[in-house]
């Protein structure tokens, strides 16, 4: 350990976001360096590679206007988020500013930005039921504390209004503290201000990192891991539940190819890094819960598939890792329905803990079981009717293509309705009921 | 042997250590990580660090371990939880709380442990190398205890000893190990390798019945995400028909393993009715932590196979999944600048997963018994496209392959095996075996089986022209068995009592669909409408 701050002015060379220092003694890899320019603005970064004397310097900021006769500043220190529970109820930008107007809080305790793996031994099983509110995730794909279930979206599709849905209405059916970290990254204006003012409704139960589009890319890579450290304070020091729920991940993968490409590392598919599962995987694991411990850490982060493809590595490589995805659909879009889930290719892998009695009610997974089955077949009729027309159906046939069509505009139609879980238990017991021994 | 870290990249740590030999261990910095060297240059050698690097300094220390990485194998093994680098998890979370801190490594054995020794042998006995001393008990497993040296017994123990101290004495002053040390990327020897001819029941029908898997063999399920491919390695590490369990959590979730060790905890093994855990031994290596452990996890793993095997036990490694394994290897490899191949994984890919497949089969031990290592892993193909690097490379090794589809997961068709993709090399010697053993109509009604299946497929080709009502009476009776077939014998509930479904089960099963299909296609050419018709009328 050093014990003072040492201060080099011997920047070699500066590319993109990265800068090259040479003639560097004693290096620390991660270490948070400070470059200043003479007269000029002061911005931070982190060593990422050391070779010999020559240091890598990753630079949060922007980095126009940096010369190479800027001094920067060796720290000692590997990057910290400041905690204490005056964050809730604030909104910082991505490098922890506070953009809400009122002053920074004095931290109660420092804490590195990238976390430490939970030890699996030390995990308990999530098992406890989260309501969102939403019929097509509370009753057929089920949150639980402490799980990771990402939103599939596209391009277009309503993926802001039903995180906004969740971030009004998610809550605990038993009760307790619930606290949701907003992270957003690379948002434009107009969304901006939509969060805005969802944020304004909230009543303060929330901390938001909010990274604009016009920002530099580093913030994108940093919001998530500042949200995380607070988020885990908050819970596992605090005893809160704590949700997380990220947008977009589309937005951070592609600040993740940017740097690598600058660092020229060789490119995975799409160009982006070989790294990316890994990358991605250090910050989806950060939900759970541990035993002995109040609290949990949950997370949805919304991934916006581009051009609408699942395979894409960015929604392929956070479906291997989260713990189900949820999918929204074009076509149940155009047709007025909102959420717009597609319920099939949808999975929850933790519900089979968190329902039935005790949890949510007994016959949860009866009726949820059902509902699949109906809908699965009424689906795969669709194609038949494009051929044989509704006319050439049989009659248990032409029930099933009734249901589907009725699931989707009674059940996971609800607009701007919140749908507790015992309502959306009656409403889809009384929807199969309704076609019980209809169906082939 | 000590020097200085040059140089840092990610997991990867540059030092100036002369008389370094590849793959040695080295600890580095002041906070004690460790790393394996996997390139030597004139003046430094190249470290792949297996904890995170983050914080670490040039010029802070580097010390030589004088020794590749190795595994600790004896009794206390099974039931237990270890990292890829086989820190025993449970102990480190009393040692460091519930996140994993770096640089802490507690042994690998319990230093607590006590266990029954019995021996034939006394002192003044005069041993060689390789001499079996006696025998360590580990529940119904014993552990031989083997000289090291040639000499006189000059003390030995018996009863209740700590394996941790030593079981005795020999003339030389040299202390009775009783725990074995071996390198993990060095396979066990044995005398002979056998053709696998045994099967290995996994209760799962799609598998047993269809496409079934050798003690001693190896197997691979590619499946995109969603398709079931966890559930389906758990469920086999609850039901397979071996001694010995060993699960590799490798790179994957970390609820999951919370969820088996949980799940396991409560259950017992079907064949020996004892607690399902006192066969197993489970190693997590989950996907945030170190990316280098997790590349060695799966060697950790086999080496405890091995040994195992070498007691003559038959043993099942199971790891989920290959493809982060294979990952954590391009990941290394492009943090060593190497020069990359297909996907930019290495060139060597291939050949290193063969290597690791060599490592399965029956054996004749060292000491005449026989053991089989059997492998069933899972590969994460990325977008479910079987055509990358990593499902290739084990499909030209791996002996059998179930593949599982995307569609049929949708469909909720469980385990979401395809019955036309799949094949297992084994199939003519397991057929044989389970006609013997089980049922002498075994091979007879899986060539039914496969042919229903196969006329079901031609037939949904054409109803999706026509339209179901279309089809000729038989052949809608077909299209209705094959279905029955799908879902009443190929899907199995994982949660409920049918997860296992044992050999006489299965068969029986089949029998009843086939027979039943035969009895109405019998009343149908008398004239009659079987039951088993639906009604045709659209109203």
């Amino acid at each position: 350990m050093r014990l003072s701050e040492h201060i080099y002015k011997t920047v070699a060379s500066i590319r993109g976001p990265l800068l090259f220092a040479e003639r560097i003694a004693r290096a620390r890899i991660g270490e948070v360096v400070r470059i200043a320019c003479p007269g000029g603005d002061t911005v931070e970064g982190e060593i990422l590679k050391i070779e010999g004397e020559t240091v890598l310097i990753q630079v949060f900021g922007e980095t126009r206007g940096l010369s190479l006769g800027a001094s920067v500043v060796f720290t000692d220190q590997v990057k910290k988020a400041p905690l204490s529970e005056e964050a809730i109820g604030r909104i910082f930008d991505g490098s922890f500013t506070p953009i809400d107007g009122a002053p920074m809080y004095a931290a109660k305790r420092w804490g590195a930005i990238t976390g430490a793996p939970i030890n699996p031994t030390s995990r308990a099983r999530p098992e406890e039921f989260i309501e969102t509110g939403i019929t097509s995730i509370d009753l057929l794909n089920t949150l639980v504390k402490g799980q990771k279930l990402p939103i599939f979206s596209c391009a277009g599709l309503p993926a802001k209004e039903m995180a906004a849905a969740i971030l009004r209405n998610a809550r605990l059916s038993a009760g307790g503290s619930f606290v949701t970290v907003f992270v957003a990254l690379g948002l434009p204006h107009h969304e901006f201000s939509f969060y805005m003012d969802v944020l304004a409704g909230m009543q303060g139960n929330f901390v938001a990192f909010i990274n604009r589009a016009g920002e530099p890319v580093m913030g994108r890579l940093l919001a998530p891991r500042l949200g995380l450290a607070v988020a885990e304070y908050l819970a596992f020091t605090h005893g809160m539940d704590v949700l997380v729920l990220i947008t977009d991940m589309t937005n951070y993968c592609d600040a993740l190819r940017e740097v690598s490409t600058a660092r020229e590392e060789l490119p995975g598919r799409r160009g982006y890094p070989g790294y990316m599962y890994s990358d991605l995987a250090s910050l989806y694991e950060r939900a759970g819960r541990i035993k002995g411990v109040a609290g949990s850490v949950t997370m949805l982060p919304v991934v916006t598939m581009p051009e609408d493809d699942v395979t894409h590595p960015i929604p392929d490589l956070t479906g291997y890792i989260t713990e189900g995805q949820i999918v929204l659909s074009r076509e149940l879009h155009r047709r007025g329905i909102f959420p717009p889930v597609d319920v099939l290719p949808c999975l929850s892998r933790l519900m089979q803990r968190g329902i039935g009695a005790g949890r949510t009610r007994e016959d949860h997974r009866a009726i949820a079981d059902t509902l699949y089955k109906l809908y699965a077949k009424g689906r795969d009729l669709r194609r038949l009717e494009a051929i044989v027309g509704r006319e050439g159906m049989a009659e248990g046939d032409r029930a099933l293509l009734d249901f589907a069509e009725q699931m989707e505009h009674e059940l996971v139609h609800q607009g701007d309705e919140r749908r507790a879980i015992a309502e959306s238990l009656d409403k889809g017991a009384a929807l199969a009921a309704k076609f019980a021994g209809r169906g082939t | 042997m000590t020097g200085r870290i040059l140089g840092i990249a990610g997991p990867t740590v540059a030092v100036d250590l002369p008389g370094l030999r590849l793959y040695d261990l080295v600890q580095v910095g002041e906070s004690r990580l460790i790393g394996e060297a996997v390139r030597l240059e004139p003046g430094r050698a190249i470290l792949q660090v297996y904890e995170d690097t983050r914080g670490l300094a040039v010029g802070e220390p580097a010390v030589s371990l004088g020794r590749p990485l190795t595994v600790q194998l004896g009794p206390g093994l099974l039931s237990g939880m270890y990292d890829g680098l086989q820190r025993p998890l449970e102990r480190l979370a009393r040692l460091t709380g519930p996140f994993i801190a770096t640089g802490a490594s507690p042994s690998p054995l319990d230093p607590e442990l006590r266990c029954r020794f019995t021996s034939e042998r006394k002192p003044g006995d005069v041993v060689r190398t390789g001499d079996c001393l006696g025998e360590l008990h580990e529940g119904r497993f014993r552990h031989p205890v083997l000289a090291q040296v040639s000499g006189t017994i000059a003390a030995i123990a018996q009863g209740e000893v700590n394996p941790a101290q030593g079981v005795g004495l020999m003339a030389d002053g040299s202390g009775i190990a009783a725990c074995t040390v071996w390198p993990v990327r060095h396979p066990r020897p044995c005398l002979k390798k056998l053709s696998p001819t045994l099967p290995l029941v996994t209760g799962q029908r799609a598998i047993d019945f269809l496409f079934p898997m050798a003690r001693g063999g190896t197997a691979i399920f590619p499946g995109g995400f969603g398709t079931g491919k966890t559930i389906l390695e758990q469920n086999i590490a609850k039901f397979a028909s071996v001694d010995v369990v060993v699960y590799v959590g490798c790179g994957e979730r970390g609820n999951e393993m919370a969820e088996l060790l949980e799940e396991f905890a409560g259950l017992s093994d079907p064949w020996s009715n004892r607690p399902l855990m006192e066969r197993t031994v489970v190693i997590a290596n989950t996907s945030n932590m170190p990316v280098a452990a997790r590349e060695a996890s799966i060697y950790t793993a086999v080496a405890m196979a091995e040994y195992y095997r070498d007691l003559g036990c038959h043993v099942l490694l199971l790891a989920d999944s290959i493809s982060r394994w294979a990952e954590a290897l391009r990941e290394i490899s492009a943090s060593l600048e190497e020069m990359p191949g297909e996907e930019s994984y290495p060139t060597y890919l291939s050949s290193r997963l063969a290597a690791f497949f060599e490592r399965a089969g029956t054996v004749r031990t060292l000491n005449g018994r026989t053991g089989s290592l059997s492998m069933i892993l899972s590969v994460s193909p990325p977008g479910g496209d079987f055509t990358e690097p990593v499902t290739q490379a084990c499909l030209r090794t791996a002996g059998a392959f179930f593949m599982l589809d995307t569609s049929l997961a949708h469909r909720r068709h469980f385990p979401a095996i395809n019955w036309f993709q799949s094949y297992s090399l084994y199939t003519a010697d397991m057929v044989r075996h389970f006609s013997g053993e089980v049922s002498g109509e075994w091979g007879e009604l899986r060539g039914r089986c496969q042919d229903l299946l196969q006329r079901e497929e031609t037939l949904r080709e054409v109803a999706e022209i026509v339209g179901v009502e279309g089809l000729q009476d038989a052949d809608r009776l077909l299209m209705r068995l094959a279905e029955r077939i799908r879902e009443e014998f190929l899907c199995q509930n994982a949660y409920g009592d049918d997860a296992f479904s044992p050999p006489e089960r299965t068969v029986a099963l089949i029998r009843e669909l086939v027979e039943r299909y035969d009895a109405a296609l019998a009343r149908l050419k008398e004239g009659a409408l079987p039951d088993e018709l639906p009604s045709t009328e659209a109203g």
